[in-house]
């Protein structure tokens, strides 16, 4: 089986067939360069982002352990971590290996970005998306193979671009991952322009990828894959590559803006008669601040469904499959993926209720925000219901993918307050809201993330991944996690301030004794509770990350499908070949044919033929029979 | 979304746009249809710059600039329309753009919204 | 297993893979100069003043034209493809090249002069504006040394600066203003006000996709075209969808024309 998905460089013209095949035993061995570094290939693309994106996300933990360091003890120099700190990011930063305020909100910011853009997004997107989508709506590669890899390329770049910027002078970005203007342009760092050019980088990649989502599952299903035939992970990922398509631009165009504001000291986000440490900034003045919220929360809305929606996914095909029995509510799920898409254009500006916007304005936004949470709950309905009267197999993905449903469930309730513009009034800013969205992407998609790796493990190497030390990955996360961000509802619902790098101690009853309303010490004492937490939390993904690698060579071994799956992914070699398909698969059935009555297994693949008809008995001469 | 349909007619006679190679394409035939498009787009140039050297003491900017991005409206319909040949393009093609004018239209829309609707007083 | 659909349509969309693609870039390339036109909208509606006639109509009007006729070359060589004939083609998308370059060409020029066009706010609260014309060799603001000559006009409302539309019969001579007098000085760069800054940002993001078109198209129209012999649907498939490309470049200058220069 030979395929035209050629490595790069040079793609193959596609010659005429026979011509081709002339040179078939001509084909060189392609370098390790062409097979791993520069491949075309998607799977070799998705675990290229999977492996990228699995680095960032420890970094980025790493970054949030020093910020809880310095929550619990502001001003004290870090243990182990602080002389290094010092020698790398100098004295001013990190002088006597304690962590500055400037630091802390360059940790906070670059957690954030990091967090979401470059360890999220790329895993539960363009990892498990570039792997899983082609295999399992029956197609060899991505629709353009050549602009897949220009698109991880694009991402490492940016990657690159964000991690260079902790060392130059100045520091990394410390406006937060929202990257407000006036401060934006005003902080004296160039920290801030990496990021913005950091962030065009990844926002091009997304681009790419997205456009290449879309193409493949519109035109690559293979026949017999109609759209209601597509597993549910497919629909999710096809409406993320939407939203990733046309929310970005918009802050692409911002990124642009604000670049001119940094480097051309233009104004567009500037406003007349900025003053700076007390001075009138030289600028022509004129823009607007609230332009940049506009455009940056366009895309940032349906960013949060862009972390949701790949997980959701991911949780309901390992549900369909450990259950062993059909996803109560296609439809329902597939109409409701839609409509989320649809509507999370159109209620950004819940993130903007403090800005100082009117009572009809408002009522727009928390009407649509309102509506929004109906499909996300019908979604989670579904999956819930899927459960009844299922045969529940507890393995690891089915445990992470288990506990998503009611973590989500808080997460998405706790969100309702602040959708509420009256509520959000008290609680914008605060702990809350780190609480409530940490929960919907922590012990949300992450969870949903993790079940996938555990899931797909097979199909990518042959084995399995430990399952011991998995159910103890599992515990420890399950249990460190809500450890971690459970009592971050009550500090916010006390009035703790987000973004503060001494953690609140300027408002402390401690500090000000007798002022109205300060942190009392029951909330500040949590904080040394979550930072324990926290560091128990790192200790329980150590197994993870042993686990991961050890398993390729000493995994137990499996076949083709080892979790007895329908969908298409697992109907092929493992790992699949160039290609994937000898020919393109025939599609016979809907993805969760689970449990099916009369039928030998309680599985049957999407593209295991109907039952031939029964043999044509041949002709005999009527023999009578003695009764 | 339309495409929940399992198959749409293989329409032959669309396909002659684009992809089939022996439907004869008649050059000169095209070639006069461009010039009448450059002509109707050279009109609506022109037809912008009267528009905004309007006596400004009987027409304000805002009904000049009404008058030009209509004018402009017009010009890119028949740009995209005939020169993209959007004008006989697949079910496909139009419903990702209509969504992407609909949530250009929200950003547009709700944005200046927002900046108009502000409680009274709180601004100078 | 080959990709399917990269020449022959998919019966149910009717559509081949690249035209999928390309539309679904433009999409998002919509939201991009929308986003950048919603800024534009919300910046020139909360402005107290706004510049009217600081661009030059005609060589704004001499790019439209250029612009336009570029887009029906463009169609064209798709054309000259589909119907066989490889010269035309190459005639017809070396007109294109040409034109962008022109395009590109006339906008350097317009860059140029805002470069070279400076407002200096004068010591006695006037203002000297106008362009260019010498820098003594000891000229130095600092200290305040030396003459900077303009050819240009001093006005002692900033406001007369902006709306030129209105204002009749503008006499500009050559003016020679002392460093001593200067109290600051500053080209019609994009710092200048909201509207340089947009102005440049939109005509510059613009003239960036009418190099990369230009690339793009350049590199079908010379090493590319080998694939005329060996594949010639697929060729023709890719200049239509590099045409396609093109055109949503020129539509974009359809609404920047206007709503910089006319406006």
């Amino acid at each position: 089986m030979e395929s035209t998905v050629g490595q790069f460089p040079p793609y193959r013209e596609p010659e005429a067939h026979h011509a081709h095949q002339e040179h078939r035993h001509e084909h060189h061995n392609p370098g390790f360069l062409s097979s791993y570094v520069f491949s075309t290939d998607h799977k070799i693309i998705g675990i290229q982002y999977g492996l990228t994106a699995l680095f960032f996300l420890l970094f980025g933990f790493f970054l949030m352990i020093l910020m809880r360091w310095q929550i619990a003890h502001p001003g004290q120099p870090v243990p182990f971590i602080g002389p290094l700190l010092e020698k790398i990011l100098g004295s001013t930063m990190a002088g006597n290996g304690a962590i500055s305020p400037e630091l802390y909100n360059s940790f906070g910011a670059m957690h954030g970005t990091i967090m979401v853009f470059l360890g999220v997004v790329p895993l539960a997107f363009a990892a498990f998306g570039n792997y899983v989508v082609p295999l399992m709506i029956g197609a060899p590669d991505m629709v353009f193979p050549r602009v897949n890899m220009a698109s991880y390329q694009a991402y490492f770049l940016g990657g690159i671009v964000m991690f260079v910027s902790f060392f130059i002078p100045g520091g990394a970005a410390q406006a937060g991952w929202t990257s407000y203007s006036p401060l934006a342009t005003t902080i004296p760092t160039h920290g801030q322009a990496f990021w913005l050019i950091g962030m065009v980088l990844l926002i091009t990649s997304s681009l790419l990828g997205a456009v290449n989502f879309i193409g493949t599952i519109i035109q690559l299903r293979a026949p017999g894959m109609t759209w209601m035939r597509l597993p549910w992970f497919v629909w999710a990922q096809f409406v993320t590559a939407f939203l990733l398509l046309l929310a970005f631009p918009p802050l692409e165009a911002a990124g642009v803006m604000q670049l001119m504001d940094n480097l051309a000291h233009t104004s567009f986000f500037l406003p007349t008669g900025l003053a700076i440490g007390g001075k009138l900034a030289s600028v022509s003045g004129g823009g607007s601040p609230l332009l940049w919220q506009h455009l940056f929360w366009f895309l940032g809305h349906p960013e949060v469904y862009v972390l949701i929606l790949p997980a959701m996914g991911t949780v309901c095909e390992i549900i369909a499959n450990n259950t062993r029995k059909p996803i109560w509510g296609y439809k329902s799920l597939v109409y409701s993926v839609l409509t989320i898409g649809f509507l999370s254009f159109i209620v950004w500006a819940h993130h903007m209720y403090m800005t100082g916007m009117g009572t009809k304005i408002s009522a727009f936004f928390q009407t649509t925000t309102m509506i929004i949470s109906i499909p996300s709950v019908i979604i989670l309905t579904c999956l819930f219901i899927s459960l009844w009267g299922g045969s529940i197999r507890f393995n690891t993905p089915m445990l992470f993918a288990l506990a998503f449903l009611p973590m989500f469930g808080i997460g998405g309730l706790t969100g309702l307050p602040l959708g509420f513009n009256v509520s959000d009034v008290y609680l914008h800013d605060t702990y809350y809201v780190i609480a409530h969205f940490h929960y919907v992407v922590a012990p949300g998609t992450i969870f949903g993330l993790f079940a996938g790796i555990y899931y797909w493990y097979p199909k990518m190497t042959g084995r399995k991944m430990n399952e011991f030390w998995g159910r103890v990955h599992f515990w420890g996360s399950f249990v460190f996690m809500n450890l971690v961000f459970m009592p971050m509802f009550a500090q916010g619902m006390k009035g703790m301030l987000r973004r503060m790098a001494d953690g609140g101690a300027n408002y402390s009853a401690a500090r000000v004794p007798g002022a109205i309303d300060t942190l009392p010490s029951s909330i500040m004492e949590l904080h040394t509770w979550i930072l324990w937490a926290a560091v128990a939390l790192g200790i329980a993904q150590i197994p993870f990350i042993i686990n991961l690698f050890w398993s390729i060579k000493h995994g137990e071994k499996v076949g083709d499908n080892p979790w007895q799956s329908t969908t298409l992914e697992w109907q092929t070699p493992t790992p699949p070949p160039h290609g994937n398909f000898a020919a393109p698969p025939r599609i016979y059935r809907g993805p969760y044919e689970y449990s099916v009555p009369g039928h030998d297994t309680d599985f049957t693949p999407q593209n295991e033929p109907d039952a031939p008809a029964p043999a044509i008995v041949p002709k005999m001469s009527p023999v009578p029979v003695a009764h | 979304m339309s495409e929940l349909n399992n198959s749409e007619p293989h329409d032959a006679s669309l396909a002659s746009e684009s992809q089939s190679h022996e439907h004869p394409v008649d050059f000169q035939n095209y070639l006069r249809r461009c010039i009448y498009i450059f002509i109707s787009i050279l009109c609506a140039v022109s037809l912008m710059i009267w528009a905004s050297y309007l006596p400004h003491e009987h027409f304000s900017w805002a009904v000049k600039v009404t008058i030009i991005l209509a004018v402009a409206c017009c010009n890119a319909f028949v740009v995209a329309g005939f020169l993209m040949h959007l004008i006989s393009e697949k079910k496909m093609i139009y419903t990702v753009l209509s969504f992407t004018v609909f949530f250009f239209a929200g950003l547009l829309g709700l944005t200046v919204w927002a900046m108009q609707d502000f409680p009274a007083g709180t601004t100078h | 297993m080959d990709i399917p659909y990269t020449v022959q349509p998919r019966p149910e969309t009717g559509l081949y893979n690249a035209k999928v693609g390309i539309w679904l870039f433009l999409a998002s390339e919509v939201m991009l100069f929308g986003g950048l036109f919603s800024g534009y909208v919300l910046l020139r509606v909360g402005a107290d003043r706004w510049p009217h006639g600081w661009l030059n109509v005609t060589l704004g009007t001499a790019n439209t034209i250029i612009l336009a006729l570029s887009a029906i070359t463009t169609l064209l060589a798709w054309v000259a493809c589909k119907v066989g004939h490889f010269g035309k083609f190459r005639f017809f998308h070396a007109c294109t090249l040409l034109l962008a370059l022109s395009f590109l060409g006339i906008k350097s020029y317009e860059y140029h002069d805002k470069w070279i066009h400076y407002e200096i706010k004068l010591n006695d609260g006037t203002f000297a504006d106008g362009h260019l014309v010498e820098k003594s060799d000891d000229f130095d603001l600092a200290n305040k040394t030396g003459t900077f000559t303009i050819h240009g006009r001093i006005v002692t409302d900033e406001n007369d600066l902006y709306d030129l539309r209105s204002q009749k019969n503008i006499q500009l001579k050559e003016i020679i203003v002392a460093a001593a007098d200067i109290k600051s000085i500053e080209n019609y760069g994009p710092w200048h006000n909201t509207y340089l800054a947009l102005y440049f940002t939109l005509t510059g993001l613009h003239a960036l996709h009418i190099l990369g078109g230009s690339i793009v198209i350049g590199y079908l129209w010379g090493p590319g075209r080998r694939m005329w012999k060996t594949d010639h649907q697929r060729f023709t498939n890719r200049i239509e969808v590099s045409g396609l490309f093109w055109h949503f470049v020129d539509l974009v200058w359809i609404f920047l024309f206007p709503v910089l220069y006319l406006t």
